[in-house]
């Protein structure tokens, strides 16, 4: 493919746009490290193609907004899938309305409970793993995404997502309870013992 | 002006003295003393016992190393926070009486903030880093976003340090086990695999710890376990600090505490800032480690920018987070 175009070069992978039978199409390729060995670097570069194409599947399934899958090469560590035209939520999300802003986080919310009610755990929810698209939104990069029916995950899956909104958007930090909202209307187990988490896991982190 | 600080959170007494040049430090001095437990790991109180007898030897020495009167002194900073409670207390004492003697200034300051300002003070084209601060309790990549230090990641367990010192009590090694681990390391051959324990930016170490005291335990080398841990645990935490460089779009790392004089792990870091086209820094190791010099620098910018501290606002805070610190410095 001639017409490749990096469009972002994340501290994992490169993101390229291209073709792949006459679509546009992302590649995702994980770049190899040259600070970490190589037994290292290839076993994590192979696990986390071939998890995050599962993981990527699996959500799709479960009605979660994600791109679509055309190719997955393990070897290289590239995995091609549909381009999403839209917003990163990370460069939206402290300038959109307040309104938008809670009915967004909701949405997120929703979005998350339907992956945890499947034991889908993204592993790396941030504003910038969102695209809003089309007024739904988009998660992508499974990378550090697991199948996991622990509560433990679940937790500290939303905890990374609340410690995202506290260091990125520390002015609506406290949307993350808009988050929790959405979650509480999908989520078929118990809320009470997720939010117990959570506050478990913040009081574990250090000088809490 | 002249600052003395006294680090005392954890394992150390340590007393530095800096002044500001344009707005570069400049170390007169930096001594410390640390203390060695006969076995196990450290008891805050008998850490404590230690810094009270020699924190007045250590500050005559540090004087005498720094050639400067007691009158020269502008200004007392001590650690405020976050450590072992009794450690801190020992420190914060001392600051308060040498603080009402001399009829100068106090100010406590946060701990891990400290570490990242001496390598913007002491560094000259160190600015706006992301520090990876690596050391036996703590284990944080912060960085300087709206207003204030924030941690972008951490342990989710135990420190860096903490999880080498441990695996040290499991082969016999005294405290701090790291710098033998190192040399063990140099002579590994054999990667065995380790969890690679990654959350977000988040990073755990206690499940490793237990995989390769098993590895040791079922009779593997301790040069190749050795080798593992280092490999593993420094890729997790250069990736950690990769990710949150690229998320900031920052192009300086710094490297901060005790384990950043592991070798490995410096290497490791360096060639991640050069494969991303950023650059690495490091403070020489006295000033890495629980340093005096760091916590007097600190104290010196803060007191500058206009912060004052009363005597009662001097209490130690164990749990003093690096996001508690309004940084009206910078």
């Amino acid at each position: 493919m001639n017409d490749e175009k990096l469009i972002y070069q994340g501290a994992e992978a490169k993101i390229i746009l291209s073709t792949f039978l006459s679509k546009t199409v992302v590649k995702k390729h994980r770049i190899k490290k040259t600070y970490r060995i190589k037994e290292i670097d290839e076993v994590l570069i192979s696990s986390r193609t071939k998890e995050e194409a599962k993981l990527i599947h699996l959500a799709r399934k479960q009605g979660v907004c994600v791109p679509s899958l055309f190719d997955v090469d393990l070897t290289n560590g590239i995995i091609t899938m549909s381009y999403i035209k839209g917003d990163r939520v990370k460069d939206i999300f402290d300038t959109i309305d307040k309104k938008k802003r809670k009915d967004l986080c909701i949405m997120i919310g929703k979005n998350i409970a339907r992956l945890h009610n499947n034991d889908l755990i993204h592993g790396d929810i941030t504003t910038s793993n969102m695209i809003l698209s089309d007024n739904k939104v988009f998660f992508i990069d499974f990378g550090l995404g697991e199948i996991n029916h622990e509560l433990e995950s679940k937790g500290v899956d939303l905890h990374v997502l609340m410690e995202a909104m506290e260091s990125t958007h520390s002015k609506n930090a406290n949307d993350f309870e808009f988050v929790l909202e959405g979650y509480e209307k999908e989520y078929h187990g118990d809320i009470k013992r997720v939010k117990k988490k959570i506050e478990d896991i913040v009081k574990r982190g250090r000088y809490r | 002006m002249i600052s003395l600080g006294i680090e005392g959170t954890a394992h150390s007494i340590a007393i530095g003295i800096v002044e500001n040049k344009d707005n570069a430090c400049i170390v007169l001095s930096n001594m410390i003393k640390t203390f060695h437990p006969e076995s196990g790991g450290i008891h805050p109180r008998e850490a404590a016992n230690h810094h009270a007898k020699y924190v007045a030897d250590v500050i005559k020495d540090s004087m005498k190393k720094a050639e400067i009167d007691f009158k020269d002194i502008d200004l007392v900073s001590f650690s405020q926070g976050p450590g072992l409670g009794p450690c801190l207390r020992t420190a914060a004492t001392a600051a308060r009486t040498l603080s009402l003697q001399l009829e100068k200034p106090i100010m406590g300051v946060n701990h891990c903030v400290a570490h990242l300002e001496i390598g913007r003070g002491t560094i000259d084209s160190c600015d706006d880093p992301v520090l990876l601060y690596t050391s036996g309790a703590n284990t944080q990549v912060i960085a300087f976003a709206e207003g204030k230090y924030r941690v972008f990641g951490e342990t989710l367990d135990i420190g860096i340090g903490n999880c080498l010192d441990k695996f040290g009590r499991t082969i016999g090694l005294p405290f701090p086990s790291g710098p033998v681990i190192e040399k063990y390391a140099k002579k590994g051959r054999k990667y065995l695999p380790l969890p690679y324990s990654i959350k977000g930016m988040d990073i755990a170490f206690s499940g490793l710890l237990t995989a390769a005291q098993q590895y040791y335990k079922n009779g593997e080398t301790v040069e190749d376990v050795c080798y593992s841990i280092q490999e593993t645990t420094f890729a997790a935490l250069t990736e950690v600090t990769e990710r949150a460089m690229a998320q900031l779009e920052k192009k300086e790392v710094l490297l901060g505490g005790g384990v950043a004089a592991n070798q490995r792990l410096r290497g490791m870091v360096e060639e991640m800032a050069k494969e991303r086209d950023a650059r690495c820094f490091a403070p020489r190791i006295d000033l890495c480690i629980d340093n005096g010099a760091m916590i007097a620098w600190l104290g010196l910018v803060m007191y500058q920018s206009g912060i004052r501290m009363m005597l009662e606002d001097t209490g130690i805070d164990q749990r003093f987070r690096t996001d508690m610190v309004d940084v009206s410095w910078r």
